[in-house]
């Protein structure tokens, strides 16, 4: 039990410096929802199952969901692969990546 | 007072969330990340909460069969958290619903580009010359 709470919460920690690091802020809300994932498994381990259940369901999945659409009206929206146009970026998009 | 290691561990990572969290907060630069560090920190706020009515070798705060198994965790601040998750991700919300607008405003969600705008907005507001400088002195140098 006590190994794998050190695993979850170094994993927790990453992604949260993650979510401060990576240039992608599609990969950022992702980073955060793998934040919301690990304290949801921490809250299980310290006994807090109705608390795990919320957190996995509002703040990993709502609060991602909220997030990425507030991504896609900002614009912001990208892998970060601007070699290549989106669908939707120009009007003179080739189409062929229907 | 020693803690045992287990929650210390614990513990390491609430505060480290909330450093993180108000870190991610001071420095950054994007509105939208500064929205993700506000939930990394709103999270170890919340396990900072719940680890205080926690004990080793505790039951989850459930009646088995209407009947108490043993020692229970404190069910109090589980149920603050749980209403405090639910609230974060309404003030969540809240903020992207806020920094939409300052997109459709000001056209960047950056800080320092949006800093500067609004000073140009402020200063027109307020009839001054564009070009002038806050910190440039008001008067030329006496030689």
């Amino acid at each position: 039990m006590y190994w794998i709470t050190v695993l979850v919460v170094a994993i927790m920690i990453l992604s949260a410096l993650a979510v401060l690091l990576l240039p992608n802020l599609l990969a950022a809300v992702a980073a955060s929802s793998v934040v919301s994932l690990a304290l949801s498994v921490v809250f299980v381990i310290i006994r807090a199952p109705d608390v795990a259940m919320t957190e996995a369901a509002v703040g990993a999945g709502l609060s991602g969901v909220i997030l990425v659409l507030a991504l896609r009206r900002l614009g912001l929206w990208g892998l970060g692969d601007d070699n290549h146009p989106r669908p939707g970026d120009s009007l003179q998009g080739s189409g062929d990546d229907a | 007072m020693t803690l045992p290691p287990l929650e210390i561990v614990l513990y390491t990572g609430a505060v480290s969330l909330l450093i993180i969290g108000l870190a991610g907060l001071v420095m950054g630069d994007n509105l939208v990340r500064l929205v993700l560090a506000l939930a990394v920190a709103e999270a170890g706020v919340n396990l900072l909460l719940v680890l205080s009515g926690f004990r080793q070798g505790a039951f989850a705060p459930i009646l088995l069969e209407g009947r108490v198994p043993g020692p229970m965790v404190d069910p109090i601040p589980q149920a603050l958290v749980l209403t405090a998750i639910v609230i974060g991700v309404g003030v969540q919300a809240l903020a992207l619903a806020l920094v939409l607008r300052v997109r459709r405003a000001y056209g960047t969600v950056e800080m320092r580009t949006l800093r500067a705008r609004l000073h140009e907005d402020l200063d027109a507001a307020a009839g001054l010359p564009p070009e002038t400088s806050r910190n440039a002195p008001a008067v030329e140098r006496p030689a």
